[in-house]
């Protein structure tokens, strides 16, 4: 037995097919294609949660995506416990467990129901006004209170162990909902054979043909129609059917992101399978069919478990085989829900009374229901709700006043009209225009290739619906180049119909202060809320909605917007439309991280890049180091060393004998053409043209605003090709910046750009007995002084491939740079490593590096430069060519701030204690007994231990530092004033004999 | 030093072994299979308009001029990259760049042979898989057999080829080789399921 309130003979589903399920705790018995909500219903389950103010008993709202009261957590295993699940959306499998959110201890019995009683203190604004004193109080006790209270559900604690994926997509015509609507708008696009994509978010299409009994097209129960129809379009080869899928954005150009629910309401979901699939769609023409939602009536307690909307209750029959009571009342300001009560009575539920706030409707719904013999109080409103865990009366009144009459009901089904769901067309840019006698906003001006069809569009009646959808779907597959289709509308033999509704709070909704009737449930907004934030002062519907917070929930105020812009309007005596409408902003229904993160985690977070030479390195046991995407090897441990004895070991070692260094990372871009040269001369501070083809230079580029933007050795090949090298970080910001130059400022150049840095491994051979070890395996190149010396590159091979090798060095020691293509990185590499062996080499890392060079004094753009040093403050000025008349920087150099006396400039700092290593940032100061703050003059830029010279060294960029030289300054630290003195960059071999030694 | 800097011994020269990077992984999934390719010659030529009938001549393919087209003869493939850009790949083992090397006409040729890699995503279900992460439209009207594009996979660029109906030669620079086999390895098993 699938339930004591399943109805056998009503419904669609298949009874034979049960589901265990359990809701915090217990065990129930559904049945598949049953979602969580109408199993519960079935169960006879009304309530499933607290709300998130006034922790108040909720219970089932809607049977859609709109549902703001039952959201649930479900619990696959410890790591999958998905909170804030709509019991509604949520389908129900085999096993499936779900608790219930925001109560302790049960459900039945909250604690947290005291702020109900205590509603008064929370009344709108609360959190603007009650936490404002003392101010200390804020962040130590209000907020991290409030932060308890506060917050729907419970995080999942691990690791979510589901996949996620997406897909681009393109198509000409996207049918964004799976109705009559979109079903037509799809079948008539397909028949033209253009690529079409129908999606929606049930797992069955049909949309209000789930619940509307009354409809029939092409001879057919309208919900059979739809699966006929929507199979037909799912077997044609230009048609992708989308089910349990939803279009959260709508995005420019006619991209729209929806997230499609792959697994979730599997009982054991494959591992192969996604948990969910983001897919991102380009669209020529988007046909917008997202129907209407249907709202409740603003009365006293109406949000008692029970009391749900009149549709909502209609498809728990029709569809799911549920009666949501034995003994319903129904409240109403327009027709529909005497199509709920009708179908609920013909299915043997006793309807006790239709209450109808309007006066004297009349229409072929009224005649039946009353035929029926249906008890119809026209003119009347109930004034509230009683019961608390569930409903168990409704209070009537005449609206104008009168005497009260209490009739006791276990549901009461409302219906305050249908509200059009433009939230896509919104944010597709488009203006909403408001329908003054229909009361409703409806898409007006488009800002996107698309077109709104069916109730979304404010067309009321299937046949009208059909026809313009069938209408639209056809002319937008033309708009986007198909040929006229041979299909035929759909027929529409009968079908339902229903008028408007109201807005705003009915009689029962005050004007007494301390009644509560709810205009968004899921943020516990009542109509006093609203009406209080007007009086407060709020004129804008922005304002009131969020000192209010109306609509702010994760429903986004699907059944609230309208209801609490016109209580809104009617407290400020404006029509609706001057209020305005709030934004509606995406996602349209909440949408996981995983599926926006999708592939994106793990090994796919971000790209590893890893040089030819790694699994060597990784061998040797290297520790790493990112730099940037890069891993490069950090140094190199040998037998239990710390990162600092290895250091201090590859330090000496390439100044001893040799070391080996992986290079590749640098970025190297080959500069070809005539003009070569000439471009050279503009993107950088050196002259170029006589530079002679084999020899290489150190440059530095400059932004247009004067300060170092890059630097590298570059190597002429031959007079119309330079081997550029730019910093590991600086090699795709810098192609950018030369192509951004080539092509916008010298177009004239007849010279090209190619990014090389992956084509060549590099390996840093230094030391001084770098050229033992390169010289035998060097083929074709003349490796003597007199031949190759410092700054130049030679073309030839190594281990008989073919190498660019250079005589270079950013250790102070004779150095050569092997440039080898990247796949003969590790072997060129290896044979080297067994040349080096007999020459005591090294394989040093970026920490040594680092160390080496800042013992020479040379600098690292990025480390001892931030985008503010020129090269005059850098001390650098030897490489400007005096010469030239451009460059890019000439002139912003020369500004007179950046020539000013007193700037930051790059010095050499040594500790009075040697053995004192500084802190890289650390501030410096003149006078460390001055009161604090103290006048900063600089920063310590770059600080290591040199074993190589048996002290600490340090690089400092200090105002008008080159004049202090041999100054005592300070540099305070929590611990203690550190004394420094300032001194040149250079602490290792003054005079570069070591160069060629 | 000296001494050491005049023994350029040719004779005793080994030949470094070439290691490709991934070489031989591929994946199978469902309707679809990756594969990463053989190593090949590959050139970036750039050049202006009227140097393209010197160098079509050279290189034994005309050069095409259209965006998002390709041409292959004799297994070497030229792809428009941009107005002056095009990747050419050879797969015969003759090396596009010695042929460039006697043209007088203006251009750039540049070797990157070893700074791309090649993965073949092959089978009814190829585009699919590649669409994971490219936002391409692969349908057959909008990129025929012979389409190439340089586009993104995922966060890193890429080249695309359609090399058949149902297969497509991706290159990517080597470094990014192991994150664009891996996506499309995960987009395979998507597009399986």
């Amino acid at each position: 037995m699938s339930g004591a309130f399943r109805i056998p003979a009503a419904g669609r589903l298949k009874q034979a097919k049960t589901a265990r399920f359990s809701f915090d705790g217990q065990s129930y018995t559904g049945i598949e294609g049953d979602t969580l909500a109408s199993a519960l219903l079935a169960n006879g389950v009304h309530l499933v949660g607290r709300s998130f103010k006034y922790h108040r008993p909720r219970g089932i709202l809607s049977a859609g995506a709109e549902e703001p009261n039952a959201l649930v957590q479900i619990v696959r295993d410890d790591a999958r416990k998905t909170p804030n699940v709509r019991a509604t959306v949520q389908e129900l499998y085999d096993g499936l467990a779900a608790n219930s959110q925001n109560r302790w201890p049960s459900l039945s019995f909250d604690v947290g129901a005291v702020n109900d009683l205590a509603s008064p203190m929370f009344s709108a604004g609360f959190y603007y006004k009650t936490f404002m004193w003392p101010k200390a109080a804020w962040k130590s006790l209000y907020e991290p209170k409030i932060r308890e209270a506060a917050g729907l559900g419970v995080s999942p604690d691990r690791p979510d162990p589901d996949h996620y994926s997406s897909r681009y997509a393109h198509c000409d015509v996207l049918v964004l909902g799976g109705g009559a609507a979109g079903i037509a708008a799809a079948l008539a696009a397909a028949e033209t054979g253009v690529r079409v994509i129908l999606a929606d978010e049930q797992a069955e299409f049909g949309g209000s043909l789930r619940f509307e009994s009354g409809a029939r097209i092409d001879g057919q129960d309208g919900f059979a129609w739809a699966q006929g129809a929507v199979a037909k379009l799912a077997a044609m080869d230009n048609v992708r059917v989308l089910p349990r899928t939803t279009a959260f954005g709508y995005y420019a150009q006619n991209f729209v992101g929806l997230v499609e629910r792959v697994s979730d309401h599997l009982k054991a979901p494959g591992h192969d399978l996604p948990r969910e699939r983001l897919w991102q769609v380009r669209a020529k023409r988007v046909v917008l069919a997202s129907g209407a939602i249907e709202r409740h009536m603003v009365f006293a307690n109406n949000d008692r478990p029970g009391v749900m909307l009149a549709g909502a209750a209609r498809t728990f029959l029709n569809h799911y085989g549920v009666a949501v009571g034995r003994n319903v009342g129904v409240y109403t300001a327009n027709d529909s829900a005497y199509a709920a009560a009708i179908d609920l009575k013909k299915a043997g539920v006793n309807v006790a009374a239709i209450v109808d706030l309007r006066d004297n409707p009349t229409g072929p719904v009224i005649d039946e229901a009353r035929a029926l013999g249906i008890e119809i109080n026209f003119g009347r409103a109930v004034i509230r709700a009683g019961g608390k865990l569930r409903v168990s009366s409704m209070t009537v009144q005449p609206k104008n006043g009168g005497g009260e009459r209490t009739i006791p009901v276990d549901a009461i089904l409302m219906s305050a009209g249908w509200t059009p769901s433009v939230h896509l067309f919104s944010q597709s840019r488009g203006k909403v225009a408001f329908n003054d006698e229909t009361k409703r906003f409806v898409p007006g001006t488009y800002a996107q290739d698309c077109v709104s069809v069916g109730a979304c569009n404010g067309t009321d009646g299937l046949s009208g619906t059909v026809d313009e959808a069938y209408a639209a779907g056809a002319k937008a597959a033309k708009d986007a180049g198909a040929k006229a289709g041979k299909g035929s509308k759909p027929k529409v033999d009968a079908s339902e119909s229903w008028s408007r509704g109201m807005l705003g709070a009915a009689p029962g909704a005050g004007p007494d202060t301390t009644v509560k009737a709810f205009v968004d449930f899921q943020n516990d907004v009542t109509a006093k809320d609203i009406r209080q934030a007007v009086h407060e002062g709020m004129r804008s519907i922005e304002h009131v909605k969020r000192f209010t917070t109306n609509g702010m929930a994760t429903d986004q105020g699907k059944t609230s917007n309208m209801h609490g812009l016109a209580i809104a309007a009617e407290t400020l005596g404006k029509p609706i439309p001057e209020v305005g409408l709030t934004t509606f902003r995406a996602p349209y229904t909440p949408v996981t991280f995983g599926s926006i993160v999708s592939h994106a985690r793990g090994p796919l977070f971000d790209p590893t890049r890893k040089t030819a030479i790694h699994p060597w390195a990784e061998r040797q046991g290297a520790v790493f180091e990112d730099v940037g995407q890069w891993k490069r090897a950090w140094y190199f441990p040998k037998g239990g060393e710390d990162m600092h004895a290895a250091v201090d070991r590859e330090c000496v070692g390439v100044r001893t004998n040799a070391g080996l260094f992986d290079a590749s990372t640098l970025g190297k871009i080959e500069v070809v053409g005539p003009d070569a040269a000439k471009f050279m001369e503009l993107l950088y501070t050196n002259p170029w043209e006589k530079l002679e083809p084999g020899r290489c230079r150190y440059g530095i580029m400059l932004r247009e605003d004067g300060f170092i933007y890059d630097d590298g050795v570059v190597g002429r090949l031959a007079p119309d090709r330079f081997h550029v090298t730019t910093t590991t970080g600086g090699a795709p910001r810098v192609m950018n910046h030369m192509e951004d130059y080539l092509q916008t400022e010298f177009p004239h150049l007849n010279v090209w750009l190619t990014s090389i840095t992956e084509q060549w491994a590099v390996i840093a051979v230094q030391g001084p007995k770098s050229r033992d070890i390169i010289a035998p395996l060097v083929e074709g190149i003349d490796m003597s002084d007199e031949a190759l010396p410092h700054m130049s590159v030679r073309e030839g091979k190594i281990c008989g491939v073919p190498t660019r090798l250079f005589r270079m060095s950013f250790t102070g020691e004779r150095g050569f740079e092997v440039n080898v293509p990247a796949d003969y990185g590790q072997a060129v590499w290896e044979a080297l490593w067994a040349e080096g062996q007999k020459h005591g080499a090294v394989a040093y890392g970026t920490e040594a590096m680092h160390v080496l060079r800042a013992e020479k004094g040379y600098i690292i753009v990025g480390q001892d430069t931030d985008g503010t040093v020129t090269p005059n403050d850098a001390g650098l000025d030897w490489a400007v060519g005096k010469k030239k008349t451009d460059f890019v920087g000439i002139r912003g150099m020369m500004r007179p701030d950046l020539v000013a006396k007193g700037r930051k400039q790059l010095v050499g700092l040594k500790t009075k204690d040697p053995k004192v290593v500084l802190e890289e940032g650390a501030q410096i100061v003149e006078d460390p007994r001055q009161p604090i703050p103290m006048k900063m003059i600089g920063h310590v830029t770059s600080s290591y231990w040199s074993q190589n010279c048996g002290r600490s060294i340090a690089l400092a960029l200090v105002a008008g530092g080159r004049d202090r030289m041999g100054d005592t300054l300070y540099v305070p630290m929590p611990d203690g004033v550190i004394e420094v003195e300032v001194t040149g960059m250079v602490f290792f071999d003054e005079t570069g004999g070591r160069l060629n030694g | 030093m000296a001494k050491a800097a005049a023994k350029t011994a040719a004779a005793t020269s080994p030949s470094a072994e070439r290691r490709p990077a991934l070489a031989g992984r591929s994946t199978s999934a469902t309707g679809v299979k990756v594969e990463v390719l053989a190593p090949a010659e590959r050139m970036s030529l750039r050049a202006p308009e009227a140097s393209l009938a010197a160098l079509s001549k050279a290189l034994g393919v005309t050069l095409p001029k259209q965006p998002k087209t390709s041409a292959t003869k004799g297994g070497r493939t030229a792809m428009w990259l941009g107005p002056d850009e095009w990747l050419v790949i050879d797969e015969a083992g003759n090396d596009p760049l010695a042929d460039c090397a006697g043209v007088s006409a203006l251009h750039s040729a540049v070797g990157i042979s070893h700074r791309n890699i090649g993965i073949s995503v092959v089978g009814p279900a190829a585009a699919a898989a590649i669409n994971s992460g490219c936002p391409q439209d692969l349908s057959l009207d909008a990129f025929p057999v012979g389409a190439a594009s340089r586009t993104i996979l995922g966060k890193v660029e890429i080249v695309l080829l359609r090399t058949a109906q149902d297969a497509f030669r991706v290159e990517c620079w080597r470094s990014f080789s192991d994150y664009v086999f891996t996506f499309l390895s995960e987009g395979a098993r998507d597009a399986a399921g």
